[in-house]
């Protein structure tokens, strides 16, 4: 008897919880409103269903195309999990996957496995990488009265490898002539999940910081010291409520949480402020070391190049060239299509992804024209 | 775990807390008692021999029924062999190709080129957290149990039961978000003050900036661990012979002399084993513990600082982002998890086996 009522109770209690929770959404990217770029320019409708994973730092990029794909074109069902770059490469190679996002080329061991994927096929391939979401890294910070911050690439890597322990020290208050800067401890944050965000923050230091950074770059954070926070949101979070912390993430997080963005001094010998053109720029005068089709590219992080934003991620859209499914391939088509058209490049903006430069934009768009 | 706790509920709730087991010993006295005064009741067996009795079929539904229970028992090892097989087959690859000492390095850089993955900072962790989250959650857990089926009045003990049943069905994520967006405040004060006053111990040596410890882990996993020790442990208590107990107030023991001669040695075996399964959910352990440890890869007995991680933990952070190598680098690592548990388990097994024996013997 008093059994059953607090099974009631506990029912109760239970469903309104469960009611409570379906109150929040977990969609906290700003929406595009469903007017920019919805216009899927150029892009031939095709039907059916296509199945992606990968990168989480591109899913809010990918699911914001999918919605104006779909908006513009019925039939179509598009599938993106954000399972993580490895994840996504693996099931690209298994052939549970039509394309796999990835912030990270191919491994060398890893790239004749896919191209055995892709030669599997009628007409035989290899994998190509497309570039196609650029995410620019900010240096974000909590110091309170300080607004302005700006640093050089030695200062950052001695923050983080833990050489630089105060505010006030001397190395940052060089960078930041006339700042009255506090004598607040230093908590310096990075992923403590392996992510293309720290791979690329700590191949900047490796690249432009000499001497001062002796850490090889990886995805797993290799520095000692330090508050590890997981995933984008994680870092975020922790550096919008610690004072004193300093970290590194993705744009599109820092813009969502308000965080201040440090300026970057840049190899033309300028603080550079976070843009999306600014961004651009750096890809712009990115290599491409892939061949033919494979558009890898590497990232010049010591650019001179005047105004560019040294600290930029590329993620990639892992294909196949040739020998794609008869059935899937014209929307594959179809939907990287738009993605590497120059409206639905322009869409990122809204997502705190920086678009692709023409330079760039209008090889990746042949490239997806050329598969079959 | 929802049955056992809810079948004991159940018996507290319909009988007075101070003899829950009353009841149990006449039903079981009438049961072990009662045969030869019950058999007469019993209808007699038909009779007419063994032409009467149908003839056994070769096809019959005794073959299949025994086919299909020998099925689903065979189904477990085929499983626990494949996925043996294949845990082996992605971590022997990474280990050849690992530059290091497997079982002595201590960090997880299985993407370096060469590859240097090692486990001992993460077993180390492993085993730390749990540990220690054991030293504070088994007290605990022993006292709300004593007080639940000793001392609370049946209302209370009811109310307070299913509150902490009710604490074994949060998920784990939840746990992980509450330590690491709010309790580590409280936390951060606790190894502030702790330093200030006992700093001189190596463990409370770290002097800040505190956070995500050691110590925020293990106290989070302490409480996840709480209600299974402490339902466990309230259905061994709750079981003690009514007999010892009150032989033992007849003796003129106080109410804590009686727990102590006759309700703990009775449980004995009951809290071991409930301690060794709650070791073993503290020990595979991941989300709540990726969400509140450091993930540094030091081998430390600061509890205050920075710092901490475990097997399970390095797998979550690392499994989406990892390539081959790195794979049956983690892989190679869950392997390393499950030899832990399996000596955990085996050696609980003995105890309890010992204990058992033991207590045979003495009765």
């Amino acid at each position: 008897m008093r059994l059953q009522r607090f099974g009631i109770l506990a029912g109760i209690a239970l469903t309104a919880t469960v009611a409570l929770a379906a109150c929040g959404t977990d969609n906290n990217t700003p929406t595009s409103g469903g007017t920019d770029g919805a216009t899927a320019s150029g892009a031939n409708c095709a039907t059916g269903t296509l199945n992606a994973q990968g990168s989480t730092a591109q899913a809010n990029a990918i699911s914001t195309w999918i919605k104006n794909y779909n908006a513009q074109c019925s039939g179509a069902t598009i599938n993106y999990q954000g399972t993580g770059s490895g994840a996504g490469q693996t099931a690209f190679i298994a052939g549970q996957a039509d394309f796999a996002g990835s912030d990270s080329a191919l491994k060398a061991a890893d790239q004749p496995k896919a191209n055995a994927h892709c030669a599997s096929g009628s007409a035989g391939g290899v994998a190509i990488h497309l570039p196609m979401v650029v995410g620019p890294i900010a240096v974000v910070y909590n110091v309170s009265g300080v607004t302005n911050l700006q640093l050089k690439p030695a200062t950052i890597a001695g923050i983080f490898s833990g050489k630089i322990t105060t505010w006030n020290d001397p190395a940052i208050a060089a960078d930041n002539p006339g700042a009255s800067l506090p004598s607040t401890k230093i908590t310096p944050v990075h992923r403590a999940d392996s992510s293309g965000t720290s791979d690329n923050f700590t191949s900047y230091l490796t690249q432009t910081a000499g001497s001062a950074w002796t850490y090889n770059h990886d995805k797993v954070w290799h520095a000692p010291g330090g508050d590890a926070e997981q995933g984008s949101d994680g870092v975020s979070k922790f550096i919008a409520s610690t004072d004193g912390s300093i970290g590194y993430d993705e744009w599109s997080f820092a813009t969502l949480n308000n965080l201040n963005v440090a300026k970057i001094y840049n190899g033309a010998g300028e603080w550079s402020t976070l843009t999306a053109d600014s961004a651009g720029k750096t890809i712009a005068g990115a290599k491409v070391v892939g061949t033919g089709n494979d558009l890898q590219m590497s990232i010049d992080y010591s650019t001179n190049t005047p105004g560019a934003y040294p600290i930029v991620l590329v993620t990639y859209e892992i294909v196949c060239d040739k020998g794609n499914p008869a059935g899937r391939l014209d929307l594959l088509k179809s939907f990287l299509g738009y993605a590497s058209s120059a409206g639905g490049q322009q869409v990122l903006t809204t997502v705190g992804s920086a678009p692709l430069p023409e330079s760039v934009r209008s090889k990746v768009a042949a490239a997806v024209a050329a598969m079959s | 775990m929802s049955d056992p706790s809810f079948s004991g509920f159940a018996g507290i709730a319909s009988t007075p807390a101070t003899g829950p087991s009353r009841d149990d010993d006449a039903t079981q006295l009438a049961a072990t008692g009662g045969p030869a005064a019950g058999s007469p009741d019993t209808p007699p067996p038909p009779f007419g021999g063994g032409g009467a009795l149908p003839r056994k079929r070769r096809w019959s539904l005794e073959t299949w029924f025994r086919g299909l229970t020998t099925g689903a028992g065979m189904t477990v090892l085929i499983i626990i062999v494949a996925i043996g097989a294949f845990l082996i087959d992605e971590a022997v690859p990474a280990l050849q190709a690992n530059h290091v000492n497997f079982l002595t390095y201590k960090n997880w850089f299985p993407s370096d080129n060469p590859p240097m993955f090692g486990i001992a900072a993460l077993a180390f962790g492993t085993v730390l957290t749990s540990v220690l989250a054991l030293l504070m959650a088994v007290p605990v857990a022993l006292s709300i149990a004593l007080c639940l089926t000793h001392y609370a009045p049946r209302r209370v003990a009811s109310v307070l039961g299913f509150a902490i049943d009710l604490l074994a069905a949060v998920p784990s994520i939840v746990y992980g978000l509450w330590g690491r967006d709010y309790l580590v405040t409280p936390i951060s004060g606790l190894s502030a003050w702790l330093h200030a006053y006992f700093g001189w111990i190596p463990i409370f040596g770290s002097d800040g900036p505190y956070g995500k410890s050691i110590l925020l882990g293990s106290i989070v996993l302490a409480i996840m661990v709480l209600p299974i020790v402490t339902a466990l442990v309230r259905e061994v208590f709750a079981q003690t012979p009514t007999m010892n107990e009150e032989a033992a107030l007849a003796l003129g023991a106080t109410k804590w002399e009686m727990i102590r001669i006759a309700v703990l040695p009775h449980g004995r075996p009951g809290i071991i084993a409930a301690v060794i399964l709650g070791l073993g959910r503290a020990l595979g352990e991941t989300i709540a513990l990726a969400l509140t440890l450091g993930s540094t890869f030091t081998i430390s007995t600061d509890l205050l600082g920075n710092g901490g991680n475990t097997i399970a933990a390095n797998i979550v952070h690392n499994f989406g982002e990892a390539d081959t190598i790195g794979r049956g680098a983690l892989i190679a690592s869950g392997l390393v998890l499950f030899a832990i548990t399996l000596v955990v388990n085996v050696v609980a097994r003995a105890i309890i086996y010992r204990r058992r024996e033991f207590r045979a013997s003495a009765a």
